[in-house]
């Protein structure tokens, strides 16, 4: 995929994100990928809570909003639909944030993948219950602050690897992506719409609200997470595991750390013990 | 009516209501495994396997992504089905509420079972009762044959376009759904003319993009919800039309809302719904043939609440004897609560004798039932109500 063959057709627009918001960024670069033969599916998040109320929507492809636990049981029903009326042609596509996705609703995207109809799983990840407040999810990292891991703690416990537990599954196609990196994303996206089965993408999407950044740095924080090794772009087919995007230089996750508030708490010490377990796993590739 | 010979079968309720669900072309199944629903889905499952229907069921882990798919089939404007029982339910409570208020005409069988705790797998309603005010159209049934009758009915009554809300058909556990009866299986031509295809009002439509299913604010949130009580209402007159429809297609007629036995000139009634009535039944004619004024009303529809019927049924009558196979905690059993709403300004009202019994599958015996209407009888009208459990 090149930048000039990307579709100029906006299929989501004019929502009430916030400034900067790449869970934004990442809905209107799926559609562009899938164009508007496909339906969506948007539990409770950011995306539906702030911009999905009557008379208005920032969609211009069919959605429907979703109970927060439910996603992936509506992906399968409303892929079986229309698999009965012959219309396999239609990608069926959720939008689901890191609570929806690896918290409350692991249960039905567990089923849904178990279940094997076609759909494309989107777990935008900003690490914690943004529209809520900034709530610790189960795919908030260790060392970050929330409301409810607030200064001077923070969370404890290590962010869960989602595309571990998918690929437990054996499902067919999954893969890692973030919004500062559009292509490689896209890319993703159209892969995962050519497998006849379940996909899964898990795409970093920094959060300027809730990470504590400027707005006009959410591309900068999301390469800083990939150069800094703290976020890796792999896709997984067919059981193998492949990085698609390798820095081409490596940054201390301090930096990582320094350009937001939320890892304010971490002391220098409990940093070097972070960059020896990513420096650990890269080595382990 | 129809002049084709339909099938005759010694079956049981929840084998009818599989039957019922492959005569209604449903084409898409989801369901999660709970005593004593199970046998239901187990039957479809062996229809698709054996090539007797044409749908897909979808595999599942638990009763909320059940019915959060098949209310995602009927999104993409196909006929879906599920059912369920006591935790199944509670635990869809969720999604039952998404259902009807994103006005999605599922139908669902409920086969009727205690809620925990105390643990049990047997029969009461208490289940059922406790999604009462989740906007679904809730009807009880007695038999095998009313269950198949009523899984036919409710997809017509749900998918009219004037309702568009979704049917719960309740049955008893055991009594219904393990008891074998001659149950009259009508052919596919016929079923097919009495119930056309799903004609879905709005659905995830690529050539006509819409949100469907999303949030609303102050007015427009209670305009939807106005909307959504006028057709719950609507949904009593409709329950009525299908039935009588349903009488003149297969020849069998249920009465409506409700179902009034042996009440002529009765001085004390008996009200219950599902599968007990049947003991009612002979319980009143026992004592009519004792020449003891007394009746039974079968109440059929518990939402939409039959409320102009009932007044009607029992403005003349001294006592009503309410037996209730579940409990609102704190305040007594749902029947016989909503039945006191429904006669208050009634000028005359009979006396109410609220009777808690049949729980955790406990029998309840046609002594019972004399006891239950000889009370009423002795009761007179404008008494306080009362209320006691039965099983102890």
């Amino acid at each position: 995929m090149k930048l000039k063959e990307i579709s100029r057709e906006e299929l989501f627009r004019s929502s009430y994100g916030c400034a900067g918001c790449a869970a934004v960024l990442a809905v209107r670069l799926t559609l562009k990928v899938l164009g508007r033969n496909c339906v969506c599916v948007v539990p409770a998040n950011c995306i539906s809570t702030v911009s999905c109320y009557y008379p208005q929507t920032p969609f211009f492809v069919p959605m429907t909003v979703m109970a927060f636990a439910a996603t992936g049981a509506a992906l399968s029903g409303i892929s079986a639909g229309f698999r009965r009326r012959g219309r396999e042609d239609i990608s069926v596509v959720g939008f689901s944030g890191d609570g929806g996705t690896a918290d409350i609703g692991i249960q039905s995207l567990s089923g849904a993948i178990d279940g094997g109809y076609k759909f494309i799983y989107i777990c935008y990840d900003n690490e914690a219950y943004m529209n809520t407040g900034i709530q610790r999810s189960g795919l908030t990292p260790y060392g970050a602050t929330t409301t409810t891991t607030p200064a001077p703690c923070f969370e404890t416990e290590p962010k869960k690897d989602m595309l571990r537990i998918v690929a437990a599954h054996d499902i067919p196609y999954a893969a890692t992506a973030c919004t500062s990196y559009p292509l490689d994303f896209m890319q993703k996206v159209a892969r995962a719409n050519r497998v006849n089965g379940p996909t899964y993408i898990h795409v970093l999407a920094p959060c300027p609200t809730g990470w504590g950044f400027a707005p006009d740095r959410a591309i900068e924080l999301g390469r800083m997470a990939v150069e800094s090794g703290f976020w890796r772009l792999v896709e997984l087919e067919n059981g193998k595991l492949r990085t698609t995007h390798k820095p081409s230089r490596r940054r201390p996750v301090a930096e990582y750390f320094a350009a937001q508030t939320r890892f304010r708490q971490l002391s220098p010490e409990q940093i070097e013990e972070i960059q020896r377990n990513i420096d650990r796993r890269q080595a382990a590739g | 009516m129809s002049t084709r010979t339909p099938a005759r079968k010694y079956i049981t309720a929840n084998e009818a209501v599989a039957c019922a669900a492959r005569l209604a072309r449903v084409e898409v199944i989801a369901a999660y495994p709970i005593t004593p629903q199970t046998t239901i889905v187990e039957k479809l499952a062996s229809f698709i396997a054996r090539g007797e229907m044409d749908a897909d069921f979808i595999k599942v882990e638990s009763e909320h992504s059940a019915l959060t798919a098949c209310m995602g089939a009927r999104m993409a404007g196909v006929r879906a089905f599920t059912s369920t029982s006591s935790q199944g339910l509670e635990y869809m409570h969720e999604m039952l509420a998404y259902v009807s208020g994103g006005r999605y005409p599922l139908v669902l069988v409920n086969v009727c079972r205690s809620v925990a705790l105390p643990w049990s797998i047997w029969g009461d309603q208490q289940d059922a009762i406790q999604q009462r005010d989740t906007g679904w159209i809730q009807i009880f049934t007695e038999t095998g044959q009313e269950a198949m009758d009523m899984v036919l009915q409710a997809y017509r009554i749900a998918e009219d376009h004037r309702i568009l809300l979704p049917v719960m058909i309740c049955l008893d556990g055991f009594i219904q759904s393990h008891t074998e009866e001659l149950v009259e299986i009508p052919d596919q031509e016929s079923v097919d003319s009495f119930l056309p295809p799903y004609d879905p009002v709005v659905t995830l439509d690529v050539d006509n993009p819409h949100t469907i299913s999303m949030g609303g604010f102050g007015k427009h949130y209670a305009a939807w919800r106005r909307e959504q009580q006028a057709a719950a209402e609507k949904a009593g007159e409709v329950i009525v039309e299908v039935g009588d429809e349903f009488a003149r297609v297969f020849g069998r007629h249920y009465g409506g809302l409700i179902e009034p036995y042996r009440c002529e000139g009765a001085e004390a009634v008996i009200l219950l719904m599902g599968a007990l009535t049947g003991t009612a039944r002979e319980v009143v004619d026992e004592m009519r043939a004792d020449g003891q004024a007394v009746g039974l009303i079968k109440v059929r529809a518990f939402r939409p609440f039959p409320v102009q019927s009932l007044r009607q049924a029992l403005s003349p009558v001294k006592a009503a004897a309410v037996l209730d196979r579940d409990c609102s905690w704190g305040y007594g059993g749902a029947l016989a609560t909503d039945l006191k709403a429904a006669l208050y300004s009634l000028p005359n009202p009979p006396a109410m004798l609220n009777f808690i019994g049949g729980l955790g599958g406990a029998d309840v015996s046609p002594e019972q039932m004399k006891y239950m209407l000889d009370k009423a009888l002795a009761a007179k009208k404008g008494a306080p109500s009362s209320m006691e459990f039965i099983d102890l």
